[in-house]
């Protein structure tokens, strides 16, 4: 079979479907990558209007522009939307086009749940965008402070946009994280070792671990605002048990790692890129990947510091300030192993390097008066004034947006296949940085002078005219620059000439293919021996084309890659991935419903959707493997290998572990809240604890026992072990909440519901999960025959038994204790 | 950046050495990148970049810089001195009520009167959503939190009105939630305690 041949083959086998219908049947990680891309760039142009409107009003004092209503949406919305519906959708659109790429295999680990997170993205995003062109958008600011968001200084339905929509889009950051991380850890070209890992891999590794940890916590507050809004449940009333400061640690629990969520894969771009434009290797790999590793961790210790100013005790003011100030240490590493980087090699001036100029310029800024405000005595002043506003521009379009142009710019000739011919980004860089510039260095002074971030307008006389004037026309300048960008993008697109295959003399995998990509990515998998595979072996593509590698065979005439052990890189087992389908975009938009009845408070649908959700949910699980044993497949060398529905780790086991990790920060979160309110709420203790009784007690405990030990038997005398178990946990859930009748009438009582409700959802998911594979033993299909399929439902058990363990003994303590 | 109180002085002489390092550092990282850029190509030592200039370096400096906020963070807290004026500060949508402890049951509204020269306490605390009090020419900003009372320390160096803030956003009247800062001399002040117009 020659290379043509191949190709055809295996186009017919991973191609997406012609025509309109390809758009929403699509599970190709290239279509999707670059779907979450065009859609992150509409989000971007969308932001970027409203901070011209912001710009606009605050060009002149007394302006009459926009009133304090509009303006307070206004604000909101940039906010919300340059951070939840741009820079978190855009870098999982770069992660997933590029990482199977990158890491030479042919699809992302799970590619219906890529599609699922990209519709849940749409359908929320739509939402948010429908609020904004009614004129209901949220108003209280991008961080949602209670009790303004609440329903004292929030009647109307404003606010429930927020949380409903940016929960509904914060399905496709978890979904999206677990795939990047299950997808780095085991689908990689054979012999790609973690030591040989592309840098960007490992970044968006340390991210999407991030995401799996840090969103949690934002998602919980948003439930219990919900609750609180929807059912009054007051979870941050202080009058009942409440307090305001819980969402505060919630949201910056969330927050502040999103800073890193952001700045990571930038760095990872940059760490990719600027060796190539040097024509050079990366300095200090090694310390590089220690330093993201070390960012991420670290930046789950400093979110105090964006309340410094609520009344914090001034030993946790000076663990937090040593903490954020700690953080600039991993940044410095990297930035000085990317200076050595640059002296090391011989720099040349594309386009995207001198993007990365500016991110330099740019970032230094940013990440230096980030040390000042680190430091509490001065946050104290420039707190919530417009020296914060310049700080974080500086820390997010200089380690975002510039690294992320820089990133257009060189990948483009991937997308495209195409060279960048028209020179029209030039003249749009001489735009936008020093429109930047213009417009955010002189914001930094105008705070200082008092001038308060959020004020809709100001008098005159203060100094601050000539500031904002100055602002207002460069933000202008800056948002010609983008336009400029956006038609240089189009129009290469376009209509520039075709272009070489690895125009920028890269070594990393994803230019060993012809560009644009096939939709199978490599007609064969590569066996990697180094970092930089086309730099040894310049030959490479030649000889994937050629089927010189694994799994170059179409045949068997399905979606086949391999799956690797996570240290070595050695082939484990092959993995067959589902066909195009309509699935994932049915089943966001029944998950849609679910959060539509929550908004307009229609709750005949809630139940009805989430039962959707279920059916959707079994049936994409049920039509996964098959129900013949084929026992080991030739790959093409070595060994022969079995497929993923035969083997006890399939991808659904990992791609479980992971979802359980979010998960359980969930969980963490809630006992987190449930704590802080008990020792640091005013209005505690309530009026009484439930004391749930022995009966409560002897029922969990031999429930848990049961539960636990029922999966661990022969598959039939399990489940009769396993379903009383569940139900005697169920049982002892339900007894304490008839103690607590009212929901609404302290706090306490409202986090009981919750933690009771968390338990009973999940012992009805290990119920169902039993069941289902219990139906698929019967069926005769092999993966919960021979396979991982009752690991996975055992996991989901053990899991849900933990937590009811946990959650009945959290609400039986502080009767039992008083 | 016009202090009138020795904690906002604190606060501004931390500033400009802030600037000043910071400037400093922008230079020299500037300096390097030049330097790398026209240097011509050949191995460097990895060890002076990443583990000096990337681990070493920054730790020095933020190791004195972490220790000169943290002594001015404690001169600025509230301790007991003897001349200490007690005012309560309530904020709510969208005004403030100020009262005082030398003369129970007075309450001002939008004007916090002190005597100059003297340290003042100001218990804040919020009627209903949270706020922040913030003169700016005499000190930091601390929040007001429902259900929840903060201290802040503040001393106005000479009489004289100064303007305060509200600077946590809450909602519609946000802009125009501002309140004066009246610094009386030891005479007003008495007066004022006594219930005369100043």
């Amino acid at each position: 079979m020659n290379a043509l041949r191949r190709h055809r083959a295996l186009s017919r086998i991973w191609a997406s479907e012609p025509g309109l219908r390809g758009w929403f049947t699509t599970v190709n990680h290239t279509d999707l990558g670059r779907m979450f891309l065009a859609v992150a760039i509409f989000f971007f142009i969308v932001g970027g209007i409203l901070a011209m409107l912001i710009r606009a009003q605050l060009a002149s004092p007394r302006s009459a522009f926009l009133g304090p209503d509009h303006y307070n949406q206004i604000f909101t919305m940039h906010g919300t939307i340059m951070m939840f519906l741009f820079a978190i959708p855009f870098f999982e659109g770069l992660a997933v086009y590029l990482l199977p790429k990158m890491l030479g295999t042919r699809d992302l680990a799970f590619p219906r749940l890529t599609a699922y997170g990209f519709w849940c993205y749409v359908f929320g995003g739509s939402m948010m965008i429908f609020s904004l062109l009614a004129g209901v958008a949220p108003d209280s600011g991008w961080f949602m402070y209670p009790p303004l968001s609440s329903t004292i200084g929030a009647p109307g339905i404003n606010s429930d946009f927020w949380l409903i929509g940016i929960t509904f889009v914060e399905i496709s950051a978890i979904s999206a994280a677990v795939e990047i991380t299950v997808t780095v850890l085991r689908y990689r070209a054979p012999g790609m070792s973690l030591s040989r890992m592309p840098i960007f891999a490992w970044y968006a590794l340390v991210t999407a671990v991030m995401i799996l940890t840090g969103f949690p916590p934002l998602i919980l507050g948003s439930i219990l605002l919900e609750l609180e809004r929807a059912f009054d449940m007051p979870f941050f009333q202080v009058a009942a048990g409440g307090d305001a400061l819980l969402w505060q640690h919630l949201f910056w629990l969330f927050g502040h790692p999103e800073v890193y969520i952001i700045f990571l894969p930038a760095a990872g771009a940059i760490s990719t890129i600027l060796p190539v434009m040097a024509r050079t290797r990366l300095m200090g790999y090694g310390w590089v990947v220690a330093a993201a590793v070390s960012l991420g961790v670290l930046s789950f210790g400093l979110w105090v510091h964006h309340m410094f100013t609520t009344g914090i005790p001034h030993m946790g003011l000076a663990f937090f300030s040593a903490a954020s100030t700690l953080v600039a240490v991993p940044t410095a590493v990297q930035i000085f192993a990317w200076i050595g980087t640059l002296s090391k090699g011989r720099p040349s001036l594309h386009l995207p390097m001198l993007w990365l100029l500016a991110f330099f310029a740019t970032f230094v800024i940013g990440g230096l008066t980030g040390v000042m405000v680190a430091i509490v005595p001065f946050d104290w002043q420039a707190h919530d004034t417009y020296f914060i506003v310049a700080h974080l521009h500086y820390v997010l379009v200089g380690g975002f947006v510039f690294p992320m142009l820089a990133a257009l710019y060189y990948w483009m000739p991937h997308f495209t296949g195409r060279k960048t011919y028209f020179k029209l980004g030039n003249t749009a860089f001489w735009l936008i940085v020093p429109g930047f510039h213009g417009t955010f260095l002189l914001l930094h002074w105008a705070g200082l002078l008092g001038m308060r971030r959020r004020i809709d307008t100001y008098e005159s006389g203060q100094g601050w005219e000539a500031i904002n004037l100055i602002a207002s026309i460069s933000g202008f300048v800056m948002s010609i620059g983008f336009a400029l960008v956006l038609i240089d993008v189009v129009i290469n697109a376009a209509v520039a000439i075709r272009g070489s295959r690895d125009p920028w003399k890269a070594g990393t995998l994803e230019w060993a293919m012809p560009t644009p990509s096939a939709p199978y990515n490599f007609a064969s998998l590569p066996q990697v021996t180094s970092r930089e595979p086309l730099y040894d072996a310049p030959d490479l593509p030649v000889r994937l084309a050629r089927g010189e590698g694994y799994l170059g065979d179409p045949s068997r005439g399905r979606r086949e890659t391999l799956s690797v052990e996570i240290a070595t890189g050695a082939p484990r087992y092959i993995t067959v991935f589902p066909g195009n389908t309509v699935l994932p975009m049915l089943m966001s938009a029944v998950t849609g419903l679910f959060f539509l009845g929550m908004l307009l408070k229609t709750y005949w649908l809630v139940p009805i959707s989430a039962i959707g959700v279920i059916c959707c949910a079994l049936y994409w699980a049920w039509s996964l493997g098959g129900t013949t044993r084929e026992g080991a497949l030739p790959v093409g060398h070595g060994p022969e290998l079995l497929t993923a529905g035969e083997v006890a780790d399939p991808p659904g086991w990992w791609g479980s572990i992971f979802l359980l990790l979010a998960n359980g920060t969930f969980f963490g979160s809630l006992l987190f809240g449930y704590v802080f309110l008990w020792t640091i709420a005013p209005n505690w203790p309530p009026p009484r604890y439930a004391e749930p009784g022995l009966d409560v007690a002897l029922a969990a405990l031999a429930g848990a026992g049961l539960a636990a030990l029922g999966p661990r038997l022969r598959p039939s005398t399990g489940l009769l072990l396993l379903l009383p178990g569940l139900g005697g946990l169920a049982w002892a859930g339900i007894r304490i909440l008839a103690r607590v009748p009212d929901p609404t009438a302290h706090a306490y009582d409202a986090t009981l519901w919750v933690l009771m409700g968390y338990a009973l959802l999940h012992l009805a998911v290990a119920l169902v999960m039993a069941l289902f594979v219990a139906a698929r033993r019967r069926a005769g299909h092999i993966g919960a025959i021979a396979g991982g399929e009752p690991r996975i439902a055992r996991l989901w058990s053990d899991y849900a038994v933990l937590i009811s363990g946990i959650a009945v003994l959290a609400a039986a303590l502080p009767g039992w204790l008083t | 950046m016009h202090p009138a109180g020795p904690a906002a002085a604190i606060i501004a002489t931390l500033w400009w050495v802030l600037l000043i390092g910071a400037t400093a550092i922008f230079l020299l990282v500037a300096g390097l990148i030049a330097w790398a850029w026209r240097r011509p190509p050949g191995e460097v030592q990895e060890r002076r970049f990443v583990v000096w200039l990337g681990l070493a370096f920054p730790l020095a400096v933020l190791a004195a810089l972490l220790a000169y906020g943290l002594v001015i963070g404690e001169r600025l807290l509230p301790r007991a001195t003897p001349d200490l004026v007690e005012v309560r500060a309530e904020a709510r949508q969208w005004d403030w009520r100020f009262g005082y402890a030398d003369a129970p049951g007075r309450v001002t509204e939008n004007q916090l009167h002190i005597p100059a020269g003297r340290p003042v306490d100001v218990a804040i605390s919020s009627a209903d959503v949270v706020h922040s009090f913030w003169v700016p020419r005499l000190a930091g900003k601390l929040d007001a939190v429902p259900g929840h009372v903060n201290v802040l320390r503040i001393e106005a160096d000479r009489p004289g009105r100064y303007e305060g803030l509200n600077a946590e956003y809450n909602g519609p009247g946000y802009r125009d939630h501002r309140f004066t800062v009246i610094a009386h001399d030891a005479e007003g002040w008495q007066a004022f305690l006594r219930g005369e117009r100043p």
